[in-house]
């Protein structure tokens, strides 16, 4: 069952990929590369408990911190940076 | 008590999995930027946690178990919190949901305001 389950996380990991390359703005690239980032942690603590690795626990919980940090990070730098260049046209803003 | 124990895990790691990839071909099939956070957001929040809860009734009894309570409550703690920052963020910039952009277009210009 935890085979199924790995198999799920890497089917997920793949269409948030290709949502990645697809994604009309940057927005919908950030948060399918947050999706991606959470199925990786996921992953690493799934497939290290059936291939026994050593101490994978911990890399999944950094993988987790980090994986929040940028994504809020990222958000921040994009929060208001369409609103002030597009502020003379705001219909271009798409 | 461990064939219940089987049992319950592996009800969690089907129901994880199948939540997992509603929200990946959610990701994927959306139209919208806002649906797309939605369908992402909510059953991410769900999934991960009943994955992990399913790894977790499989091991035994160690620091490991501790570990992967942590991540469980990390991820329940910082999952809804990034999907409200990237939807806050995604409005700030000039995006707009679907719904309003149809009812500013057919409804009249003036009408549209709250």
């Amino acid at each position: 069952m935890l085979t199924a389950a790995i198999i799920a996380i890497l089917v997920t990991m793949l269409l948030a990929l290709i949502r990645i390359f697809l994604g009309p703005t940057e927005y919908d690239r950030m948060l399918a590369a947050n999706s991606f980032g959470t199925k990786t942690v996921l992953l690493i603590a799934l497939a290290g408990y059936v291939l026994q690795w050593n101490s994978y626990l911990d890399v999944a919980l950094l993988y987790a911190l980090l994986n929040f940090v940028g994504t809020i990070a990222v958000m921040r730098f994009f929060e208001y940076r369409n609103a002030l260049e597009g502020r003379d046209d705001p219909e271009s803003v798409v | 008590m461990t064939a219940i124990l089987e049992l319950v895990s592996a009800i969690c790691l089907l129901l994880g999995s199948v939540l997992c990839v509603t929200g990946g071909i959610g990701l994927l099939r959306m139209p919208d930027f806002f649906s797309r956070v939605h369908a992402s957001g909510v059953t991410e929040t769900l999934a991960a946690p009943l994955l992990l809860a399913g790894l977790a009734l499989q091991m035994d009894w160690s620091l490991d178990l501790v570990k992967v309570a942590m991540i469980l409550i990390l991820v329940l703690a910082t999952n809804p919190t990034a999907t409200h920052a990237m939807a806050k963020a995604t409005l700030h910039g000039g995006q707009r949901p679907l719904e309003l952009d149809r009812d500013r277009s057919t409804g009249g210009e003036g009408a549209s305001k709250p």
